[in-house]
């Protein structure tokens, strides 16, 4: 009987040790929240949030300074939208190469090299910016800045290409089988079978790894750092230099900022716009997916 | 049959499109790796591992980032690994259908797609600032651990529910405990694939760049760290460091440095599938 | 049984699963607009049979396949069939329900649409035909629209049986199609079978002794891969030649 007790304590012990674990994460969650949240306040409390959200001048060093963020906002749509532009239709296809057309023996292969490209780290895709992509789209359309949207959103989509069609191909394999052999009895060719009967069943997976992956783009820091410049601009020409979200960040803590001056204070209120945008969408993505595994289980 | 026709014409070109978009990606990784090589592999020598950063672009090495980069992952998996894989049990194997269980694995999922500069934010206040550890390996390796947890917390939940259940049902029925089960048959079975995600979210960490600029590791640093309270700066923040640089030899050099942390990264990826190989061996009895 | 014409002639024909061999040395006339059906226990190769018929196990990597199936003297087990062109003239309908996660009216106007039908009310028109012709009609037509998930299994049935005539085939195979279905559903497939039959050519699985007695006119018996008998079925079930046959139909099998 002495021995079962110790035993239950050490169950209980080990069991709480496990519990604490797993909240480690609300907390993650809580203290990046706070965090930002409390210089945010406090940067408000000097900037007015009006200024910040409807502002279109970004220039946090000038005297007087501006502090309105669509600048930024636009240098980070330009590039997820230029960077979805590319992975978006070529993941999809590759997804369902890889799923309808290849055989196991090629998917075997071909899948991890596509992996392989979300296995390089950002700062190699930033280095290929600058010294491949920019010097081929200068030769190509000479008025290109040196630093420019376009390499950043060239980059930026190979980047988040993998995740596309990863993401997209285990929805598309999910599609059950049946539905395939119903099309097909019916004299269906693979085309019309995929497109008007897997796709559309698999949709809600597609535009979920869509939506993480777009996400991923606003949240790119590195590439667009190096290849995109640091020129807050409101502009869709995509030849010019840009400053996104992230890349002021990191602007910001390249230079010696003193903590509690207006620009260290700036970037805990950028951040918090990056946090919530990304957060927001990856709910969203998850929102549907679950909706989607509902119909098939 | 001018329908059929179109119908096949159709059918064909879509093929050869999802075709040829596979391999434009296999394609772009080819070009991507070629270009580095061509770039750096002439600069690539004993010397250059051996020897520090410098201001001259024939003396500059990696010494110093490389060990600060060897330092920095040892310290993410002693912090991220114990903590991510109980997590991860716990969840899978005590967590009841709750509202609250359901709450922390949406939100695990939603970090593990929060961008790695809000880690750094979050580094920078917290760890940095907050407990005063100044830019040093181990507020470089706490800020890259929150980065991972997720990660680790995922694959590791994945490798867990693989675990057919007629293997706890039999544990169970023999009269052994929660915990006993979990120890002695469910990690056992799982840990191959436990060993692969961590590697591969420990893999994702070393290639992490802005979280330690963030941290303000980017600083020239002409020594290897001896403890983890020491300033650091690590292959990445160098890889930076030199392509922003203007004169061109330093292009070359952080393509040099690129491979260095290609291979080292390729190196831990053949790790976990050897690794992996070996306890699948050991499972099956061979 | 030459007096009946011939669908579909198959000769000398094998079929392996990689190295497992699943159909043995085949040959079988299957006469025109008739009901014919294939009995035999689980395993002996029903359904690779009848999905050869059509080609659906080119989409199974493992099969190979041996021998001849004539139809209109083209041997559509050669590899330059057009394996689109042949489903549509042999139709399938599969042993679970697999509507597509459409409407009613999306699934019924699929098939038209993808072999070149474009207007609205000639589709409507089809799809209201097949419908009918499949006894759903009296059931879906004021819920056209909804999504054909919320049907019922045996109307989920009937819709893929619906599905499949709006294509106008010439030859219909069924596998198993009452599997999952209660009497009643199984029935009106029965009198819809026998309907059917006087312009379609039918093969179709089943389980049911009953079943394949009341509806075919001919049966054929498999064991282990291959055919045992073939006969018109009142032969068949009245006096069957081999002793296994017997052995099964009478379920003293196994
Ligand atoms: N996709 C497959 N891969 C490998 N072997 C298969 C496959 N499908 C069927 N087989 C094998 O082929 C043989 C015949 O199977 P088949 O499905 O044709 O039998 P059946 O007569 O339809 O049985 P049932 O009445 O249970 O549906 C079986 O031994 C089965 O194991
Ligand atoms: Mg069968």
């Amino acid at each position: 009987m002495a021995v079962h007790s110790y035993n239950n304590i050490k169950e209980k012990i080990i069991e709480r040790y496990l519990f604490v674990c797993a909240l480690i994460s609300i907390f993650v969650t809580i203290s990046i929240v706070l965090v930002l949240l409390s210089e945010t306040v406090s940067f408000f409390r000097d900037v007015s949030i009006i200024e910040f959200l409807t502002g279109t001048r970004w220039a946090p060093t000038y005297t007087p300074s501006h502090f309105g963020v669509l600048p930024l906002i636009n240098g980070t749509l330009l590039i997820a939208i230029g960077s979805s532009i590319i992975a978006l239709p070529v993941g999809l296809t590759s997804a369902i190469y890889l799923s309808e057309y290849a055989n196991e023996q090629t998917r075997g292969i071909v899948k991890p090299v596509i992996e392989m490209l979300a296995g390089i780290p950002t700062v190699v895709y930033g280095c290929f910016a600058v010294l491949f992509v920019t010097p081929i789209i200068r030769k190509l359309v000479p008025e290109t800045e040196i630093f420019n949207a376009a390499s950043a959103c060239i980059v930026v989509g190979i980047m988040i290409l993998p995740m596309v069609s990863s993401l997209s191909e285990d929805a598309i394999r999910s599609v059950p089988h049946t539905l395939r052999e119903g099309a097909y009895a019916l004299g269906a060719t693979k085309y019309e079978v995929t497109t008007r009967v897997v796709l559309p069943s698999a949709l809600s997976g597609i535009l979920a790894s869509f939506i993480l992956a777009i996400s991923r783009a606003i949240g790119e820091t590195m590439a667009v750092t190096l290849a995109a410049g640091a020129t807050p601009n409101i502009t869709l020409n995509i030849f010019e230099s840009i400053q996104t979200m992230t890349a002021y960040i990191v602007q910001v803590s390249l230079g010696d900022t003193p903590a509690g001056s207006i620009a260290y204070k700036s970037i805990f209120a950028i951040g918090m716009v990056l946090f919530l945008m990304t957060f927001g969408m990856n709910l969203i993505s998850q929102w549907i997916r679950s909706r989607y595994q509902e119909v098939y289980e | 049959m001018n329908l059929q026709e179109k119908r096949r014409r159709k059918d064909q070109l879509f093929a050869v499109i999802c075709l040829a978009s596979t391999i434009t990606g296999i394609l772009l990784l080819a070009l991507l790796l070629c270009d580095i090589f061509v770039k750096g592999f002439s600069w690539l020598s004993w010397d250059f591992i051996c020897s520090y950063p410098s201001r001259f672009p024939e003396r500059a090495g990696i010494k110093s980032a490389f060990w600060g980069s060897i330092w920095l992952i040892l310290l993410t998996a002693a912090i991220a690994l114990p903590m991510g894989v109980s997590a991860a049990i716990y969840l899978e194997e005590y967590a009841p259908r709750s509202r609250l269980t359901k709450i922390i694995e949406i939100n695990i999922f939603n970090l593990a797609g929060v961008p790695s500069v809000v880690y750094g934010i979050l580094g920078l206040a917290l760890f940095v600032r907050g407990l005063s550890l100044g830019k040093s390996l181990i507020a470089g390796a706490l800020t890259l651990s929150l980065l991972v947890l997720p990660i680790i917390i995922i694959s590791t939940k994945e490798a867990l529910s693989a675990v057919p259940n007629s293997l706890r049902e039999a544990s169970y029925g023999l009269g052994a405990s929660r915990w006993q089960t979990i120890r002695y048959q469910i990690l056992p079975s799982a840990m191959p694939w436990i060993l692969t995600g961590s590697i591969l979210a420990l893999s994702r960490a070393i290639g992490e760049t802005a979280p330690l600029i963030m941290i303000g590791a980017l600083t020239f640093v002409a020594f290897t760290p001896q403890t983890p309270l020491d300033p650091f700066t690590a292959m990445p923040i160098q890889i930076f460091n030199w392509i922003s640089r203007p004169q061109p030899e330093f292009a070359n050099i952080a393509s040099a440095a690129i491979i260095v942390l290609l291979l080292v990264l390729l190196t831990m990826n053949a790790a976990a599938i050897i690794l992996r190989r070996k306890y699948q061996k050991k499972l099956q009895g061979q | 049984m030459n007096h009946e014409e011939i669908e579909i002639s198959v000769k000398n024909f094998n079929l392996w699963y990689a190295d497992n061999q699943a159909l043995k040395n085949i040959n079988l006339d299957i006469p025109r607009r008739k009901i014919t059906a294939l009995i035999g226990p689980s395993g002996c190769g029903k359904t690779s049979f009848i999905r050869c018929l059509n080609r659906m196990n080119d989409l199974i990597p493992t099969v190979r396949t041996e021998g001849e199936m004539l139809l209109n003297n083209e041997n559509i087990n050669h590899k330059d069939v057009d394996v689109v062109s042949l489903r549509k003239k042999v139709g399938m309908v599969f042993q679970k329900p697999n509507p597509f996660p459409s409407s009613v009216f999306e699934n019924v106007a699929y098939g038209p649409r993808i072999h070149g039908e474009k207007n609205k009310q000639q589709l409507a028109q089809i799809v209201e035909e097949s419908l009918k012709n499949a006894a759903l009609w009296d059931e879906v037509s004021d819920r056209i629209d909804r999504s054909a998930l919320s049907l019922s299994g045996g109307q989920q049935q009937r819709l893929c049986i619906a599905r499949t005539l709006a294509v106008q085939p010439d030859i219909i195979l069924l596998d198993e199609p009452c599997s999952a279905l209660d009497p009643i559903s199984t029935s009106k497939i029965e009198d819809l079978m026998v309907k059917l039959k006087e312009q379609y050519t039918i093969i179709i699985v089943t389980h049911n002794m009953q079943q394949a007695a009341r509806v075919s006119d001919y049966t054929a018996f498999f064991l282990h891969g291959k055919i045992i008998e073939f006969d018109e079925t009142k032969k068949l079930f009245k006096k069957p030649k081999e002793k296994s046959t017997e052995d099964y139909i009478t379920g003293r099998f196994g």
